[in-house]
């Protein structure tokens, strides 16, 4: 995972709601067995016209879009199914943050996993930057600052560890092996040892 | 001790380490569920690693997403169709092969949608911790498990370490009190509970379903409820084990046995809710007020009783008017109809959500005699090959193809559309599943959301339709 320490750019907005993660990667392109690529796919049925050419009423096709890491969306971004191909395909097409006044649980897990940041941020400053696309936004994760083009500087919630992991760019699997010891005993203390370990 | 709730209970007896403000909980995880679509990049860390799966024994393996349904492509006589499913399907032999998981294959009796196998081979017990890349993993819940679904590097995680790390969720009580009026069953309820609290309302929670019409449920009827706990935002629903869940259990093949089951009665006896535990959050729902209810929307939240308009415009809750106007342009709708009456192209009874024998009892009692309408295309799906030899021991599949519909081998199937069994582009299709978003089954299919009673009645009448009507 590469390390998120600071995130300069401008926004693209998606001005709706409860964006799933069916229509963030259909479920028709999980038969992949790699994470690789998946960013062709991000929102493949909203970005493709039915002949495969793109979509020109689709922001993420519009020029202002191009080279956008922050991703702007309405309340509830990610809900629905636990793909983890969701943030595979965001990251993948180049976006690193995602702004919302709410983040589905199991999406933001998996998005933290992968280095892509959650930001959750209160009504006001999420009407304002849906009401202005394009702005630029500067993320300081150290801080956990979000500032905006108007100098409005907003703090966001996250999550001790998982600020720690992105910051540093590690994995949560180096932590977990690192308390086996505990684990190992508490399987002891339940009379079942692994028979694996 | 103060009194503790159910998921309290679940959550103590299983942390490994206790969380802090700087670091999570690890939590032990009882059993792992895994299938072919979430797993490969799981399996590819471990090999990246060298490591193995720590705990294959409590690791259990089917092929249920993108396989076909079709008899001749499951048993052999014809390839699988879906190159890139057939090599998943491969990916998943071979990765549990190597690392020692017991998989039920595509030949195996066992097999099925994985939220179904489970508990009906007595894998799923109270006071579990149950994970799944999945996440209707949260059926689980109805046997009083703490189980929800993760994402691929924490299938990983698990593999390596037999554990997560988890921040404590917050408890959410749905208390649900009155009977059901005939005709109207789990899967009205579980839709008006999400329209009620809305499709983001449990995020951040674990729901506890309580109160006498949920101990009034079957353990078919409590999954279908736990099952769509995440369609309102909750990553788990839990119900407290009571009679009606050992009951289910006792003679499962994998449940304890003899002393063991008498021991684990007694353990389980222990997890439900103290009086006067607290919950961070409550609601009350009067099932005796609740009709058969539909969505008309582009998620489980926009859902109105069956003899109901579509709304105007949008409720409290519900999407800006710009995405409530967006989402009834996708079904092709307008504000202020009848839902009664609508067309109906494809019916489709299965899924995690209602795939399960008295899901298909409830369908046949409809069909029985009768004929699905010309031009709709009937699909019955059983959620298992265990639900599906039942079914037909039962009669119920000659009834259903008599009836004219197609009656196939068990898995995921229309619900996503990932192996093929899709619903053409602006084609309404009436589902048991539960998703109704844009593209869900389908590049342009438009699904509504319904009970089994529901589908079957549509399926009949050609249109939507209100299934007391035919009881």
């Amino acid at each position: 995972m590469e390390p998120l320490t600071r995130l300069r750019s401008r926004t693209v907005v998606i001005n709706s709601t409860n964006v799933d993660t069916d229509q963030i990667i259909p479920a028709r392109f999980l038969t992949t067995t790699t994470k690789e690529g998946l960013g062709r796919q991000l929102f493949a049925d909203w970005r493709y016209l039915a002949d495969g050419a793109p979509n020109p009423g689709f922001v993420l096709n519009t020029p202002e879009a191009q080279g956008c890491r922050v991703l702007v969306a309405g309340r509830n971004f990610g809900c629905g199914s636990s793909r983890e191909h969701a943030p595979w395909a965001l990251l993948d097409y180049g976006l690193r943050a995602v702004i919302s006044t709410e983040i589905a649980d199991i999406f933001r897990s998996n998005s933290l996993k992968n280095g892509l940041l959650p930001i959750t941020v209160d009504e006001p400053t999420a009407l304002w930057l849906l009401q202005h696309p394009g702005v630029e936004v500067d993320i300081d994760l150290a801080a956990t600052t979000l500032t905006l083009p108007t100098g409005a500087a907003v703090r966001f919630p996250l999550e001790a560890f998982a600020r720690h992991c992105l910051l540093h760019g590690v994995d949560e699997l180096g932590y977990l092996r690192s308390r086996l010891a505990d684990i190992e005993r508490f399987e002891a203390a339940r009379g079942d040892a692994a028979r694996n370990a | 001790m103060s009194p503790r709730t159910l998921f309290d209970k679940v959550w103590t007896a299983h942390e490994v380490v206790k969380e802090t403000a700087d670091t999570p909980a690890v939590l032990y995880i009882d059993l792992h569920l895994i299938h072919e679509v979430t797993s490969p990049q799981s399996f590819s860390l471990l090999r990246s690693l060298g490591l193995p799966v720590r705990r294959p024994d409590r690791t259990l393996a089917t092929m249920d997403h993108s396989t076909p349904t079709k008899s001749e492509q499951v048993f052999g006589t014809e390839p699988i169709k879906m190159d890139a499913a057939a090599r998943q399907v491969a990916q998943l032999e071979k990765n549990a092969a190597e690392f020692g998981i017991e998989l039920f294959d595509m030949h195996d009796a066992r097999r099925g949608i994985v939220h179904v196998i489970s508990p009906e081979l007595g894998c799923t017990l109270p006071g579990m911790t149950i994970v799944c890349g999945d996440s209707h993993t949260s059926t689980h819940g109805a046997f009083g498990a703490l189980a929800f679904g993760i994402g691929s590097t924490e299938v990983g995680h698990v593999f390596a370490t037999q554990c997560l790390l988890q921040r404590k969720p917050k408890t959410f009580a749905i208390n649900v009190e009155g009977s059901l009026k005939p005709g109207v069953t789990a899967k009205d309820l579980i839709l008006a509970i999400i329209g009620k609290v809305g499709v983001s309302g449990g995020t951040g929670y674990v729901f506890e379903y309580r109160g006498a019409t949920i101990r009034a449920l079957s353990m078919d009827e409590r999954m279908t409820i736990c099952n769509m706990s995440i369609e309102a935002g909750a990553r788990a629903g839990m119900i407290a084990p009571d009679e009606v869940t050992f009951a289910y259990l006792k003679d499962t093949p994998r449940a304890p046995k003899g002393a063991a089951w008498d021991a684990a009665v007694a353990r389980w006896r222990e997890l439900a809710s103290d009086p006067g535990a607290v919950y961070d959050a409550a609601i009350d729902i009067d099932a005796a007020a609740l009709e058969p209810m539909i969505t008309y929307g582009t998620n489980p939240g926009m859902v109105v009783p069956i003899t109901g308009d579509i709304p105007a415009a949008p409720a409290a809750g519900q999407p800006a008017a710009a995405v409530f106007d967006q989402a009834l342009a996708y079904m092709g709708f307008r504000g202020g109809e009848a839902m009664l009456g609508k067309p109906v192209n494809v019916v489709f009874i299965g899924s995690c959500t209602n795939g399960r024998l008295e899901d298909l009892e409830a369908a046949a009692g409809i069909l029985k005699g009768r004929k699905v309408a010309p031009g709709v295309k009937l699909l019955i799906v059983p959620g298992s090959q265990q639900v599906k030899r039942a079914a037909e021991a039962l009669g119920l599949a000659q009834i259903f193809k008599d009836a004219g519909a197609d009656w196939r081998e068990s898995g995921c199937s229309m619900c996503l559309g990932m192996n093929g069994d899709t619903v053409a582009a602006g084609a309404y299709s009436i589902s048991t599943s539960n998703r109704n978003f844009e593209g869900r089954q389908g590049v342009g299919a438009r699904t509504l959301l319904v009970s089994p009673l529901t589908a079957a009645a549509s399926a009949v009448q050609g249109r939507i339709t209100d299934p007391r009507t035919l009881l």
